[in-house]
């Protein structure tokens, strides 16, 4: 692990190359090959020996030179692949131009016309296997881990906006008198109630939980990202006009049928995400001390559980916990284990750290805070004392054969090296089925096998008025996508309601 | 925000210094699409309140209200009964979640058994079978004559009512399986509709078993969303794994492995004594105070 650069140590890197920078330009002298040959800026982060005990966000996000010297590595090379490698074509080019000129509202400006969320997503998109993975920049330097760091310049301009108060919330249009139904309050359906209510649509989202953002509240931890973030998010969208029903389950507090008859909504989107845990089915998941991620994160997260002075909802206790999986969710569960006060934390996984989905940044940061990985490796059974509490689990050790379906190499179990680690919990992390609700509760809506509901390529499912995008048509993904697909079911409501 | 609109105390356990409430609240959405069998889940507070699953134990979609009646085990059962009056605001109420019961017409008696807290969501399940011309039977017990609630109404709901006591301080002196076998010996029972302590439910499966009577149980698991997304309240129901939330709350009796609910309900246990312990201090604190 290399030594932890604090921010202090970051500036003053970052200062002394501005100023050459600078130097240069006055010069006239500074071409394509001075701007490859900046470093990139490393992402100021807490201590990881500070932070694995904290709640508090990992990454502080750059300082302004550190912005500043970040975005005079883009050379501007034509054709924006990286926007390519955007799920909603951010004009990233052009809003890296402004960062250039200093014009960080410009900035902000520019990537909101077609990304409405860019604090959340410069904090949890994958972008190492998205617009950076295209990158010039980093194909140049022969790795897409040296490509402009797009991402945390996304992030840097998105909460510049926000610490200065300048954050412009767009009028809507006039009202059109129509009225819209957004049902779930995450990434796919705060996006679809930001472009419809700029129509002049009304708009309400409905939103199961007490709170909310989705997944984005739920899921994913204030250390990763805070969660006055989201609400800054929603509010904005408050101040649009847009309605908000918290503790309202479609599908039960009023079906999807009800709301486009008796309560005369004239269209409605689906955005109820991947909300099923996936179990493995093996002996001893129902022992005590044995959770879904979701379970795990959810008391942690909403319910606020990390916060044992305030919060009523209990934790597990647990000193020695198994987090089972590769994923983002895998590597929330296994951070959040360690601050909430675990001894050993343990990442089981049956593939290797080249094959893990986790985005790179998560799974260093893991790795930095001191979880303990093992690969090729998957669990048999749970077992229990006799009170069926979990006391531990058999693993079987794997090796990587040939590749699959998914690219990946497969791993193959290696007989007869069954093993047993001591944990006293378990958080399972390998993905979720769709919810069934909505399609149990609603006729005619048709899914795929795997209870994803099907959509068209403009996201209209098999009921007329009704649209569907994120999780629940993708199964589980990003937030990214998500947003891409609210996007698009947006502009194909916007045209309907238009037309109506 | 659902306005309390009426709230009064059913019942006090001496022994366990445990009350049973019963508040009516306002609640038109919930009243108008609920069914019997299914519950709503409860806040106290929306930041750091723990959400409670409560089967509905009356309503009136007209009037738009729901009852939910609760014993107070734990520190926010007992915090609501405390602080929450009449006139106040339930801040956060969600529903109705899980699956109705599923009522039909039936040749012979249903017999509808309700032990302690059970008897509370077992009520709507009586008047829907009896609404539906059913003939019911309805047996309910608790340990002792104080804890007994919902006598009339339950009278009102069925055929006939039978009602026992461990103690014999009130009704039969017997537990709720004795009448139950009884009946399944006498009469043309079609089917056992069982409520109550788990392992209430699971004797009550073992009285039906011998005469092959299809028994249905309805589980109270620890839950956090209640819609299916955390998979808490799982149970293992025949060779499978089921979500009470989404899947339930109601099983097959038969098939329900009450042991394994019964070992996972005390997860939290440790835990929850704690919190009912600062909370009552807390609640003696603030009386003295005032």
């Amino acid at each position: 692990m290399s030594e932890h650069k604090t921010t202090e140590i970051l500036q003053e890197e970052a200062a002394k190359l501005w100023g050459e920078i600078e130097a240069k330009k006055a010069e006239g002298k500074f071409a394509a090959k001075d701007r490859t040959a900046i470093p990139q800026q490393e992402m100021p982060s807490q201590d990881p020996v500070v932070r694995a005990k904290n709640m508090s966000e990992v990454a502080l996000g750059y300082t302004e030179t550190q912005a500043r010297v970040e975005a005079e590595r883009c050379i501007q090379c034509g054709g924006a692949p990286c926007k390519k490698g955007c799920p909603v074509s951010v004009p990233i080019p052009e809003f890296i131009k402004h960062i250039q000129a200093g014009d960080f509202k410009g900035a902000v400006d520019t990537i909101k016309n077609t990304n409405l969320l860019p604090a959340i997503c410069g904090r949890v998109c994958p972008q190492e296997k998205q617009c950076q993975s295209f990158c010039t920049v980093g194909k140049m330097l022969k790795s897409p881990e040296k490509a402009v760091a797009i991402g945390r310049l996304e992030r840097f301009v998105a909460d510049w906006e926000r610490s200065n108060n300048l954050i412009s919330v767009p009028t809507p249009k006039p009202d059109t008198g129509k009225k819209v139904a957004v049902i779930g309050s995450g990434p796919a359906g705060l996006t679809v109630a930001a472009d419809i209510r700029r129509e002049g649509h009304s708009v309400t989202v409905f939103e199961a939980f007490q709170k909310t953002g989705g997944v984005m509240v739920y899921g994913i931890p204030e250390f990763r990202l805070p969660k006055a973030i989201v609400a800054k998010e929603v509010e904005n969208l408050k101040k649009m006009g847009v309605e908000f029903k918290t503790s309202f389950l479609v599908g039960r507090t009023a079906t999807l049928d009800q709301l486009l008859t008796e309560q005369g909504f004239d269209a409605a989107f689906i955005g109820t995400g991947a909300g099923l845990p996936k179990f493995m089915h093996i002996e001893g998941e129902n022992l005590i001390g044995v959770f879904s991620a979701n379970e795990y994160l959810t008391r942690s997260n909403l319910m606020k559980a990390y916060d044992r002075d305030h919060a009523d909802t209990p934790l597990y206790d647990a000193k020695r916990v198994a987090v089972f999986g590769g994923g983002n969710v895998a590597m929330d569960g296994a951070r959040t284990a360690l601050r909430l006060g675990a001894e050993k934390v343990y990442c089981v996984y049956r593939r290797t750290r080249a094959e893990m989905p986790a985005r790179i940044e998560e799974v260093a940061h893991a790795f930095e805070e001191g979880v303990d990985f093992h690969f090729l490796e998957n669990p048999t059974k749970f077992i229990g004392d006799e009170k069926g509490k979990l006391i531990g689990v058999e693993l079987l050790s794997y090796e990587l054969g040939e590749p699959d379906a998914s690219g990946r190499r497969k791993p193959v179990a290696i007989p007869g090296t069954e093993h047993v680690l001591d944990i006293d919990a378990a958080v399972i992390a390998l993905g979720n089925d769709s919810n069934p609700l909505m399609s149990q509760t609603t006729q005619g809506l048709n899914v795929t096998k795997y209870g994803n509901i099907i959509v068209d390529e403009n996201q209209k499912t098999s009921i007329a008025r009704v649209w569907a995008g994120g999780d629940i048509v993708l199964g589980a993904a990003t937030v990214i996508l998500a947003m891409g697909e609210g996007r698009r079911a947006a502009a194909s409501m916007n045209e309907y309601l238009a037309g109506k | 925000m659902h306005k309390i609109l009426e709230k009064r105390q059913l019942s006090y356990d001496k022994e366990r210094d445990q009350s049973v409430f019963y508040y009516k609240v306002e609640a038109p959405e919930i009243a108008r699409n609920r069914k019997a069998g299914q519950f709503i889940i409860f806040q106290i507070d929306e930041d750091y309140g723990e959400r409670i699953p409560l089967t509905i134990a009356d309503a009136n979609a007209e009037e738009g209200w729901i009852a939910i009646v609760f014993q107070t085990v734990g520190a926010t059962t007992r915090r609501f009964s405390m602080t929450f009056n009449e006139g106040d605001y339930v801040p956060v109420l969600v529903g109705p979640l899980g699956k109705p019961t599923h009522i039909e017409k039936k040749d012979g008696i249903i017999v509808c058994v309700g032990g302690g807290i059970g008897i509370a969501p077992l009520h709507p399940i009586v008047q829907a079978n009896h609404a539906i011309g059913n003939k019911v039977v309805t047996i309910i017990g608790a340990r002792t004559k104080e804890l007994l609630f919902f006598e009339d109404e339950m009278r009102k709901a069925s055929d006939e009512l039978i009602v026992v006591t461990d103690d014999g301080s009130y009704g039969r002196k017997a537990v709720v399986t004795v009448p139950l076998t009884e009946l399944c010996e006498k009469e043309k029972v079609s089917e056992i509709v069982s409520i109550g302590p788990a392992i209430m439910m699971k004797f009550c499966v073992a009285a039906a078993k011998p005469f092959g009577v299809p028994i249905t149980t309805s589980l109270n698991t620890i839950m956090i969303d209640g819609t299916g997304m955390c998979g808490c309240c799982r149970v293992k129901v025949g060779d499978k794994t089921k979500f009470v939330c989404v899947d339930g709350p109601e099983f097959n009796g038969y098939e329900v492995d009450f042991d394994n609910m019964m070992q996972r309900m005390t997860a939290f246990k440790d835990k929850e004594r704690e919190a009912d312990h600062k909370c009552r201090v807390g609640l003696d604190a603030g009386k003295v105070k005032a």
